[in-house]
């Protein structure tokens, strides 16, 4: 498609080939730059993957048909997420800007789809974090043997266990009560927990440590985030795989169902966790590869990086999944447990009687002979491949499933800080390109003085996330954790992405493009980059954010709760929203979606309106041609 | 009159003979798991365990009720099953012919428990007097939460990394600074006598190497 928009003025505003050769040759400009290659790659690999990689892909993996999900998934990362992934490396590296300042390069009317970025990654910021301090407060709590969460606290008469913790259980317990402290509505907001205000100090203050000076000092910290969960990842597969049932999980992960490659819902499910997966959208890999040299090879690292994520994203699932296949194995084992002794204690058999082979054989003859007794006894039904299947996705993985698997294991204590910091570096080294996609446009958009060190603007966003995240450390702060999770960091990602696309293809021009491309790296992109980039990831896109629009606007109705008083409970009840959440749902929304067309309107009745300044770029004087930087060249 | 004195002495054996029966108001039910406990190197029950048995829980009744000296004749068991459970009286060593209440019996044992477990090897859990709860031990709780030390150390350092930070570069650029100005004194002295030109404000390094006359 040779469509093209006129762009006029597009030259004046981007700097040339010419003046790119000229800016590597002489290394001016004030522009940070990566030490070595390998900071850079391990900086977006760091970003790439993260805590989705650990607990959401495993999840999708095993409900959508286990080894077939693998098709779609593989597909459409080929035909989606590289394509994506190349254009933002590409056009960071040509135009050597942050997302608004490329944006603005590009079109002036464009300047929104920057703003958009900037904001979804600073709601996303905000939440992420919060999530990154339940981490440091569960890392906290590990340093003790026995782990906090593997017992219930007695009552206050002391002649039992707390109600709550019995009728649920340890890690539950743990988690909704002593972490969360979590209230029964989203309305109810409840108090400012102390503890988890000092935890997500903790995550900022130490995130702000870390980007402090921007890919100064994130570039020396990814060496340790991005390398070290893979190191943890390794030594949990080898101590998971000498667990009894381990390989039942990864099994169960594994089983092919090629039925379900017919269901619609496999392949939008898998695009999207394609889409997230990459941290596309955010303006942070924009930035990143902004400090690149001119002729990096932007393609070779698009496909190396794409490939790191897949591979990444399987071999989690393999290793989480042996360790659910431990627990799975272990709570059957309790439960046959269980219910051959009280079978022997109801019978009086002698003990070794009743074995698990023999079980089923003993129960049928006894149910003949003495069903009364059989009824008292409330035996409980022992499926192995619903303990497999409980809820292993999200917050739920790492903080009930995991944890609970862990206090099974020996030497519990030294698992549990293993996974701990490994969660907690998979998220630092995220938070590292949100927080670049946050700063580094405030700084183009110049809304404060450019003459403010890095430090100020960093420091400035840490602490207005910081006071704004507050309301995660609210009773009912999870419940506005999973609305932002929801809505903030879905549709809008979404919507950013394909604006993203539609302009650099057709707004900036896929042949300037193309040539731009051919400077930098030495080739003109082959067939595979054309088709893909003109017709084929565009319409992914509107497919995902089509079905991804259906589908959360009929989950916004009700959300899921803890609720001692229910009848399902310890099962997490549905409930429907109060109505004014509907207005939480569209600011998160809409607000960065509607910044593009609103911005592109604003810009236009400014244009209309103040005419003349459009003469300014039309006048050739020396100093507009000559290149004005910091060091002024007499 | 000869049958009547037959008639309760039959009676009177026949009590005699029948404080210990399953179900006995003031008898306790025991259960004991051993092959679970112990695994392979479980022990058989034979006579000789159970004469142990009763030796410890004579020791539990002497060690509650100080005085009373209790023996092993003054535990009476019965109804043994395969899968080792039994019921066991005690009898009063002042009083053959009654028992003890069952509630002294649950104090003494409650009081003994651990030496009787440990006299087996078992646990609460593999050696079970049905109708005596164990006690529950409480969770130990610490004066300062552990989290919190972490949680301090973590500051500190985060604390101390900040300053570090935001402080080194100030230090090097006064550091740096002061070696500049030391050469420039020398250097630029004579061109400052020569210009009739006072030095005012911050020093510009930026034209310290340029000459004087500006290059068109």
């Amino acid at each position: 498609m040779k469509l093209k928009l006129p762009n006029p003025g597009l030259d004046d505003r981007i700097p040339s080939h010419g003046d790119l050769e000229r800016m590597e040759k002489e290394e001016a400009g004030d522009r940070p730059k990566w030490d070595n290659k390998a900071q850079y790659l391990l900086t977006c690999v760091g970003f790439c993957v993260g805590l989705g990689n650990v607990w959401r892909f495993p999840y999708l993996c095993q409900s959508h048909g286990g080894g077939a999900f693998m098709i779609p998934f593989l597909i459409l990362l080929v035909l989606e997420g590289i394509p994506l992934l190349h254009l933002e490396f590409a056009i960071g590296q040509r135009l050597r800007k942050g997302s608004v300042g490329v944006w603005r390069s590009i079109s002036p009317y464009l300047t929104g789809v920057g703003i958009a970025s900037m904001l979804v990654s600073f709601l996303v910021g905000m939440y992420y974090n919060t999530i990154m301090a339940w981490i440091m407060w569960y890392l906290f709590n590990s340093f003790q043997d026995p782990l906090p969460w593997s017992q219930c606290p007695l009552n206050a008469n002391r002649t039992g266990l707390v109600e709550e913790c019995a009728r649920s259980s340890t890690v539950d317990y743990f988690w909704y009560r002593e972490t969360l402290n979590t209230s029964t509505a989203i309305d109810e907001a409840g108090g400012l927990q102390w503890w988890m205000v000092l935890s997500l100090v903790a995550a900022w203050t130490l995130l702000y440590v870390c980007s402090i000076r921007g890919i100064e000092t994130t570039g020396k910290a990814v060496y340790i985030t991005s390398t070290l969960p893979y190191l943890v990842l390794t030594i949990f597969l080898v101590r998971g795989l000498t667990l009894k049932g381990s390989i039942d999980g990864i099994k169960f992960l594994f089983t092919p169902d090629v039925n379900e490659l017919m269901n619609p819902s496999t392949w939008l499910d898998a695009g999207a966790q394609v889409f997230y997966s990459f941290s596309l959208a955010f303006g942070g890999l924009i930035s990143f590869s902004s400090y690149n040299s001119i002729h990096n090879n932007c393609e070779q690292d698009a496909v190396l990086i794409s490939i790191i994520n897949g591979c990444t994203s399987v071999y989690s699932a393999t290793v989480i999944y042996s360790i659910i296949g431990f627990r799975a194995t272990q709570k059957f084992d309790d439960c046959m447990g269980n219910n051959i002794w009280k079978l022997m204690n109801a019978f009086d058999y002698p003990e070794n009687n009743i074995t698990d082979s023999n079980y089923n054989e003993v129960l049928a003859h006894l149910n003949q002979t003495n069903p009364e007794i059989i009824q008292g006894l409330e035996l409980q039904t022992c499926d192995l491949q619903s303990f497999l299947s409980q809820g292993v996705e999200g917050t739920g993985l790492a903080f009930i499933v995991f944890t609970e698997a862990i206090i099974k294991m020996p030497v519990s204590p030294l698992w549990a800080v293993l996974f701990f910091v490994m969660l907690f570096c998979l998220g630092l080294s995220t938070m590292f390109g949100n927080i670049e996609g946050v700063v580094v446009p405030l700084q183009d958009l110049r809304l404060l003085p450019r003459t403010w060190p890095k430090e100020v603007f960093c420091g400035l966003t840490c602490l207005i996330s910081l006071a704004l995240g507050l309301i995660f450390t609210l009773r009912s702060g999870n419940y506005w954790l999973a609305l932002f999770d929801n809505f903030a960091g879905s549709i809008p990602l979404l919507v950013i992405g394909f604006c993203e696309m539609f302009a650099v293809i057709y707004i900036y021009g896929i042949d300037r493009f193309n040539k731009d491309i051919e400077f930098m790296i030495g080739h003109k992109p082959n067939i595979f980059w054309q088709v893909t980039w003109r017709v084929v990831s565009p319409l992914i896109m509107i497919f995902i954010l089509i079905f991804y629009f259906v589908t959360q606007i009929s989950k916004s109705l009700t959300y899921l709760v803890w609720d001692q008083e229910s009848e399902n409970f310890p099962t997490l009840e549905a409930r429907p929203h109060p109505s004014w959440i509907n207005v939480m749902i569209f600011i998160l929304a809409g607000v960065p979606s509607l910044a593009i067309p609103v911005f592109a309107l604003f810009k236009f009745i400014q244009n209309k309106c103040c005419k003349k300044d459009h003469n300014d770029f039309t006048v050739d004087t020396i100093s507009a041609k000559i290149q004005m930087s910091d060091k002024m060249k007499l | 009159m000869l049958e009547k004195i037959l008639i309760l002495l039959c009676l009177s054996s026949a009590l005699a003979e029948q404080p210990c029966k399953p179900d006995a108001s003031d008898g306790y039910k025991v259960r004991l798991s051993i092959k679970t406990a112990l695994g392979d190197e479980a022990y058989v029950w034979n006579e000789n365990e159970m004469f142990l048995f009763r030796a410890t829980l004579a020791f539990a009744m002497r060690s509650h009720l100080n005085g009373q000296e209790f023996d092993v004749s003054n535990i009476i068991v019965c109804d043994e099953t395969p899968r080792v459970t039994f019921w066991f009286v005690v009898t009063s060593p002042l009083n053959t012919s009654g028992l003890v209440d069952k509630g002294v019996v649950e104090e003494a044992i409650r009081m003994s428990r651990n030496r009787i477990n440990s006299a087996f090897l078992l646990t609460d859990k593999t050696l079970e007097f049905i109708g005596i709860t164990p006690t529950l031990t409480a969770p130990v709780n610490p004066d300062t939460p552990p989290w919190l030390i972490v949680f301090g150390v973590v500051m500190g350092a985060v604390g101390a990394g900040i300053i570090v930070v935001l402080v080194s570069p100030l230090v090097l650029k006064k550091r740096k600074k002061n070696e500049e100005t030391d050469e420039d004194e020398e250097e630029t002295g004579v061109k400052a006598v020569e210009n009739g030109s006072t030095r005012e404000g911050v020093y510009n390094m930026s034209f310290s190497d340029d000459e004087r006359l500006t290059q068109m």
